[in-house]
């Protein structure tokens, strides 16, 4: 089974109208995995039929029982989180790591698994989609990433399809490397721009990092030649390969607007889509 | 006051907000200005002052264990209390995985034996710059480090101007909630497409929970649809600014340079939404 997963250093580079292209390019072939799970957005497009609900807990938090604390302060002097005023815990503060129910002499302090999210088994137009929803202000969202990666795995065993698509999310912490980890490919979206530069280097240097194959996608890249030619070069020196240039089109919010992917909707980006997909394919 | 520029969604124009409100306010001897980039994944305010002078740089040092193996009798009870699974205890050694420890310090006091003690390491560094009347204050988080929570809070620790403008990193989880904490205001930048709507929402929700007085910047606008502005009126959220979809605009912001100071109608506008927000949580 191959996995590639579409992440950007930068955001709104746009990672999901690329994902949801491929996922039309694909049709029937591949199981598809939105892992940006804070700011989910591939459902809009991929419109799926959910099939199967999930609970997902996050992090455990701590709760303190009044009838049995005795204001000793034991609990307050060892968060090392701030997160007991008091003698009640803040839960937006509390990290579950459960110091305070180990110091407290009345065991009055109980650590209760709490609900964070969903993640969802769905049909889509395509094939089948592994997608979540993080309730807002959540942690662990790179858990719930991989919780969603491993009921992508289960789809595409149960449809015996060997390909999986990965949306990831921006940046280069929890969730970028929770959706980078064992993937055949990362697909990295820049644009031109100093700061989509300075992005993709540091997204560069993590896949790096982890030793992820990744080859470059230039969005936008007419908005300034300049910038994308600097870009060009930078992959050059790294020996990444620049897999697709899309040019600055209305029809990506036009397709959007109306629930569909580019390539569905046609036009100069679309083209330049399935001329990427061409090259990812051999790639992977 | 602390005003913070947010948006669920990423790529709607939070640092083109957050740089040119500062840009804006700034002025010789008025108060002093500082813009927080607590987007310590992919920092890049700072690339829009590129004459900025260098005033400090330090490691951001969070507590980590470390094991006297002569003391330890690898009995596992440091690895059993562990919430993040940082350390795992075999026959003859124990492995600490640093970047899944938060330091919360429940190894050092359960350990029987006082095996466990802390040291530090640097989660990444925390860089503060002036240009002109701006001082700026980011930080970059180091390759391989998952947690953001800490630089973060450095960050904002850091940011000691009369007013602050945080320039927050996009998403809807835990490096916003950090983000936001303790400002005044939320300013939340979206573009009004359908992803820039259903990310708003949720990013809207985390503001309503925490209790933080919030407004909206449409960016890019002109491109779209309509459904933000519909949302915003049905919900009743005031909408601050537009700002529209200019081939202009988008290619000062490529060079990095800062639009307003291009096109000078806008710095009175950002220091009017300013007043505008002030009289709003006075």
């Amino acid at each position: 089974m191959k996995q590639m997963a579409v992440v950007s250093g930068k955001g709104g580079t746009g990672k999901t109208s690329i994902v949801a292209s491929l996922a039309a390019l694909t049709s029937g072939r591949a199981v598809y995995a939105d892992c940006d799970v804070d700011a989910p957005d591939l459902h809009l497009i991929l419109l799926p039929q959910i099939r199967e609900r999930r609970q997902f807990f996050g992090i455990k938090r701590a709760f303190i029982d009044s009838s049995k604390c005795t204001r000793c302060d034991s609990c307050q002097d060892a968060c090392r989180f701030a997160a007991i005023v008091d003698f009640q815990v803040n839960p937006a503060l509390c990290e579950g790591c459960g110091v305070c129910k180990l110091v407290c002499p009345a065991e009055a302090v109980e650590m209760r698994e709490c609900l964070a999210g969903y993640a969802y088994l769905s049909d889509t137009r395509f094939g089948p989609l592994a997608h979540a929803e993080l309730f807002p202000g959540e942690e662990a969202s790179g858990k719930l990433v991989a919780m969603v990666r491993e009921m992508a795995r289960d789809l595409a065993a149960m449809h015996k399809l060997d390909l999986i698509l990965i949306d990831g999310s921006p940046g280069i912490g929890c969730p970028v490397i929770a959706s980078l980890t064992g993937v055949d490919l990362a697909l990295v979206v820049t644009e031109p721009t100093i700061t989509g530069e300075h992005d993709l280097e540091r997204i560069l240097d993590v896949a790096a990092h982890f030793g992820i194959n990744t080859a470059v996608c230039i969005n936008k890249y007419d908005l300034n030649p300049e910038a994308a030619l600097h870009i060009e070069a930078l992959c050059l020196e790294r020996s990444v390969r620049v897999a697709g240039r899309l040019p600055f089109h209305s029809s990506v919010v036009e397709a959007m607007v109306l629930g569909r992917a580019v390539v569905e909707n046609g036009g100069p980006v679309a083209d330049a889509i399935s001329e990427m997909w061409g090259v990812l394919e051999k790639e992977i | 006051m602390k005003i913070s520029i947010a948006s669920g969604k990423g790529g709607t124009g939070k640092t083109l907000v957050a740089t040119g409100m500062a840009v804006s306010l700034a002025s010789p001897g008025e108060r002093r200005i500082t813009l927080a980039d607590c987007d310590v994944e992919e920092p890049n305010a700072y690339l829009f002052f590129p004459e900025r002078t260098l005033l400090e740089r330090k490691e951001c040092l969070v507590p980590v264990p470390v094991i006297d193996e002569a003391r330890c009798t690898y009995c596992g009870k440091c690895s059993d209390v562990c919430a993040y699974h940082a350390m795992a205890v075999l026959s003859e050694t124990v492995l600490l995985f640093p970047e899944l420890c938060h330091g919360c310090g429940a190894c050092t006091i359960i350990c029987p034996e006082k095996a466990v003690s802390e040291t530090s390491r640097s989660v990444g560094e925390i860089f503060r710059a002036q240009s002109g009347d701006v001082e700026i204050i980011w930080g970059e988080l180091a390759l391989g480090e998952a947690r953001t929570t800490p630089l973060i809070k450095a960050v904002k620790d850091g940011a000691e101007g009369e007013t602050v403008i945080v320039d927050c990193p996009p998403g809807t989880s835990c490096s916003l909630v950090e983000s936001v904490r303790g400002t005044d205001f939320c300013l939340l930048v979206t573009e009004s497409t359908p992803f820039g709507l259903y990310d708003l929402n949720i990013a809207l929700r985390v503001l309503e929970k925490m209790n933080i007085p919030r407004a909206v910047l449409v960016n890019k606008s002109g491109m779209g649809d309509r459904k933000v502005y519909e949302y915003l009126k049905k919900r009743n959220i005031p909408l601050l600014m537009e700002i529209p979809l200019d081939r202009k605009i988008a290619q000062f912001y490529s060079r990095g340079e800062i639009f307003a100071e291009k096109m000078p109608e806008w710095k009175a506008k950002f220091a009017g939404m300013v007043r505008e927000i002030e009289e709003m949580i006075s």
